[in-house]
């Protein structure tokens, strides 16, 4: 695998604020990779930056390997031959869909280029709209139109700023699938920005999860929910409660609910050192049999599941998922077990 | 590779490079007021004892005149404009379609020439009464007949062709309230008239009172009615004040007290359309069920939509033309083309120089980041509501000034008299006309130039444009039909403007208006047929454009 894309310790400020600080990452050749984060985070900013739009004050951008962006150089985002697909696509209002997709390619011949748009147009399902104006297209349809107008020239990198952000709620997982597939048919190296998770997780391959600036874990969606670096990540990707532990040895911590054993970092081994475990909803079953009581806080319906959350004699809140026939009202104590699979840990405080 | 790599910091582009660009924009913007500075700025000249002349004889008159035509006006287009956009909008009877669009008609009279019509038909030789007198076989003072040239006359003229601009803005209001707001009154058991009553009409106040303050801005800047009715008011007193006492300061000193009433109207219509903007609650609008009328109250409405458009067009354009044809053979020469030719000049070059004027502080709003940028194109913008009587006063007193400064200070060191250079030429002129209609294409070019989103310039860039070929490839095509519209509605508004004309005009060049302004002071009023009829002729091209963009479906399609 060739690297297509390589960040290394970059900063982005606009005036004397920074948005972007110590910031490295690096995306293989034909990945598809994703900054995730809550909004000021300076992920779109990362992502203007990667396009040419915002000038870095320190580090440096390459693409395929030729620095494009260093401080006091940038190069201009025409000389890139970088995609975007912006959160309002952008559609130029005055030329069909046709001409919007071919717009990139005004350098080809007429015949390579009708066959690259007639290409594109198959692949997002368009073939028939060709002729129609922006604004006599759907919402999801200019969405596909953007996409394959960025991928027209055959850019060394797609970037894509929240593309899903206006698509309603329910198409959103669904095109986010489909954008995947495109993407993947195409062999394009894409990046993209979003601040939601599931959106995420459906469309990259490895998810970058950034906050105030920084970014706090480079993984794929599995080490980000299982093995997150640190209280925000852990905090940001899916449910999750804390509660406090006292290491018994390096492999076994215990807690109020009972003894997890798993791998714990070297810096937290010794004996008798308080931290604070991880525990997802999955770590903890409900099985009415258990001696373990804790009485039910709140429920919500989950559809073949209810999400439980429950109160330990602390008052620290767990959750925990049970088949909707386990019907139990709020108040009452039921029965649980725990099946830790990855045990995660941070220092106390 | 590195040897192309520029400093850039992206978009918005740059057409103009560099810091120069703000102070120039606020340089255009600063003399573009200059002629409203010099007018207020002689409210501190004395005048000797014209101005207490004035305040003691007919200061007064003027006050008095000039409220009651607002008020009158007011009520005119109030029950003109909201009535007509609540059931050309609302409502389904026969011929509602036509209605729609044909409502605006009247916004092509000029309303000085719509009371040559009307004063054609009414006064004591005209049809009406000749036709009265021949059926009851009375003689001159045997019967009553209600006075045209006056000013219950005036206030008819105006609110006749100036209820389009409530119309236009009531029927937007109207369109845009949520259906679900009406119907949640219908379902609380309010009928349709109470429903209008008590939801859409105070929901549509912020648009109504805007269009008010519109038509309100015409009222008073108005010289051709007043004038030929022999009403005394604001505008017809600048104009003696200058011509007849020969008193620049005492001229200006009026001036600045009608720009009184010309600054409240202009925070009156900010203020409202600034709220008027949070009435657009949702994208997504419904279609809309109107109400359907039948039998006598589809007649009614009917009846009051074709007054609006038979007395405020129909009639008085059916005049024109009987006049026009009646007098082709002996005025239709080659005099008449001169005036034309006169006009389609002075309109071109106006229109031609604010679409270029409009384009640059357009730019240089959309690229500022500053507040004084901001608020000098706003300030270039005001010149729409000041009357062009004010703004020939305010034009012809600096130019004046400089002209015998450059002709006094040649004579001292050189021996030549230059004379009046740009006081008595078409550059005062166009100069004034530039400072009144700059707000029309300003305001077109800027709705043109907000479609283009930072987004499309950086959606160019990323596929391979250059900052020049963006303004080229995206920018020219998305911004033609502004430039195209901006460029009409500027041309027309030259061919009607009236006072600014009268007063600036190089001595003996005439213009189409100026000639129907004089065939009818020396009462030939058919004479004055031709070129009022072809002013209105030309003044239905932007009624045309208006009427397009209010019935096309919502679209970005330019």
């Amino acid at each position: 695998m060739t690297r297509q894309l390589d960040i290394t310790d970059v900063a982005i400020a606009y005036g004397s604020a920074p948005v972007v600080r110590g910031l490295s990452l690096s995306l293989d050749k034909g990945a598809i990779g994703c900054l995730l984060g809550p909004s000021g985070c300076g992920k779109t900013s990362l992502l203007r930056a990667i396009a040419g739009f915002e000038p870095v004050t320190e580090g440096e951008i390459r693409l395929a390997g030729t620095i494009v962006s260093r401080p006091g150089e940038t190069l201009a985002p025409e000389a890139r031959n970088v995609g975007m697909v912006f959160q309002d696509f952008a559609l130029f209002p005055h030329l069909s869909a046709f001409d919007n997709i071919a717009f990139g390619l005004r350098r080809w011949s007429a015949a390579e280029r009708r066959e690259r748009v007639g290409e594109l147009l198959d692949l997002i399902g368009l073939a028939g709209a060709a002729d129609a104006f922006p604004h006599e297209l759907s919402g999801g349809q200019q969405q596909r139109v953007a996409l394959a107008r960025a991928m027209a020239p055959r850019p060394r990198i797609l970037l894509l700023d929240e593309p899903f952000s206006n698509i309603d709620t329910e198409l959103r997982e669904q095109l986010a699938g489909e954008v995947r597939a495109v993407l993947k048919r195409d062999a394009v190296t894409a990046i993209l920005v979003t601040h939601d998770q599931f959106e995420a997780f459906a469309i990259a391959d490895i998810v970058g999860v950034m906050a105030e600036g920084r970014l706090r874990q480079w993984d794929d969606p599995y080490g980000l929910y299982h093995r997150p670096a640190d209280r925000f990540v852990a905090d940001f990707i899916g449910e999750g409660a804390m509660i406090a532990g006292k290491v018994v040895d390096r492999a076994h911590v215990e807690t109020e609910i009972g003894v997890i054993s798993g791998g714990l970092p070297p810096s937290l081994v010794s004996a008798g050192t308080q931290l604070s475990v991880l525990l997802r909803p999955d770590d903890i079953i409900h099985d009415e049999s258990s001696p373990e009581q804790f009485p039910v806080v709140a429920r919500a319906f989950r559809g073949s599941q209810y999400l439980y959350t429950l109160r330990l004699p602390s008052g620290a809140e767990i959750y925990c998922r049970a088949h909707c026939h386990h019907d139990h009202e709020p108040g009452e104590p039921i029965g649980v077990r725990l099946d830790v699979r990855h045990l995660t840990v941070f220092a106390e405080g | 590779m590195t040897d192309r790599m520029v400093e850039t910091t992206a978009p918005p582009i740059a057409v103009f490079r560099g810091g120069w660009h703000n102070a120039a924009v606020i340089a255009v913007a600063l003399v573009l007021s200059l002629p409203v500075l010099v007018v207020l700025g002689h409210v501190f000249v004395p005048s000797d004892d014209v101005w207490r002349h004035l305040v003691e004889t007919v200061l007064a008159d003027y006050v008095i005149n000039t409220l009651l035509l607002m008020v009158g006006v007011a009520v005119g287009t109030f029950i003109g404009g909201v009535g007509c956009a609540w059931l050309a909008s609302m409502c389904s009877f026969p011929g509602r379609g036509i209605f729609e669009w044909a409502l605006l008609l009247p916004m092509a009279l000029p309303a000085y020439i719509i009371a040559y019509t009307y004063t054609g038909m009414l006064d004591f030789a005209g049809p009406v009464q000749g036709g009265l007198r021949v059926v009851f076989g009375w003689g001159y003072g045997d019967y009553w007949f209600p006075e045209i040239r006056s000013l219950g006359g005036a206030v008819i003229m105006l609110s006749l062709v100036l209820y389009p601009y409530v119309y236009l803005l009531a029927r937007a209001a109207f369109l845009n309230q949520s259906i679900c707001v009406l119907d949640v009154s219908r379902t609380l058991g309010n009928g349709p008239w109470r429903t209008f009553l008590t939801v859409a009409l105070p929901l549509a106040r912020p648009a109504i009172v805007a269009g008010m303050s519109l038509a309100l801005m015409e009222t008073i800047a108005d010289y051709g009615t007043v004038q030929y009715f022999g009403v005394p008011t604001f505008t017809t007193g600048i104009f003696r004040t200058w011509y007849g006492l020969n008193n620049a300061a005492a001229a200006s000193q009026l001036s600045a007290v009608l720009l009184v009433f010309v600054i409240a109207l202009i925070a009156l219509e900010r203020g409202s359309r600034a709220r008027a903007r949070f009435h657009h609650t949702t994208e997504r609008h419904q279609d809309i069920r109107r109400i359907e009328l039948s039998g006598w109250k589809a007649a009614a409405a009917f009846l009051f939509c074709f007054f609006a458009v038979f007395f405020g067009f129909l009639l008085p354009a059916g005049q024109l033309a009987w006049w026009s044809f009646v007098v082709a053979g002996e005025q239709i020469d080659a005099r008449f083309a001169g005036l034309v030719w006169h006009s389609l000049q002075l309109g071109v070059i106006a229109a031609f120089l604010s679409v270029l004027l409009a384009l640059f502080l357009g730019y240089g709003r959309r690229l500022a980041r500053s507040r004084g940028v901001r608020a000098a194109v706003h300030l270039a913008g005001m010149g729409y509501a000041v009357p062009g009587t004010v703004i020939a006063v305010g034009v012809i007193i600096p130019f004046a000034w400089l002209d015998n400064t450059v002709d006094a200070f040649l004579r001292a060191n050189f021996g030549i008299s230059t004379g009046l250079i740009l006081s008595g030429t078409l550059a005062a002129l166009v100069f004034a006309y530039l400072v009144r209609f700059l707000a029309v294409s300003l305001q077109t070019v800027n709705a043109g130039l907000d479609r283009i989103r930072p987004s499309l310039d950086e959606a160019g860039r990323s596929l391979g444009l250059h900052p020049g070929e963006v303004v080229r490839r995206i920018h020219v095509p998305i911004l033609k039909g502004s430039l195209l519209t901006a460029f009409l509605l500027v041309f027309v508004d030259v061919l009607k403007e009236l006072p600014a004309t009268l007063i600036l005009r190089p001595f003996n060049f005439n213009t189409l208006a100026v000639r129907a302004y004089e065939m009818a002071s020396e009462e030939r009023l058919a004479d004055a047929g031709p070129a009022a009829l072809a002013i209105v002729l030309a003044g239905i091209l932007p009624v045309i454009l208006l009427s397009r963009s209010i019935t096309k479906t919502r679209g970005t399609r330019p």
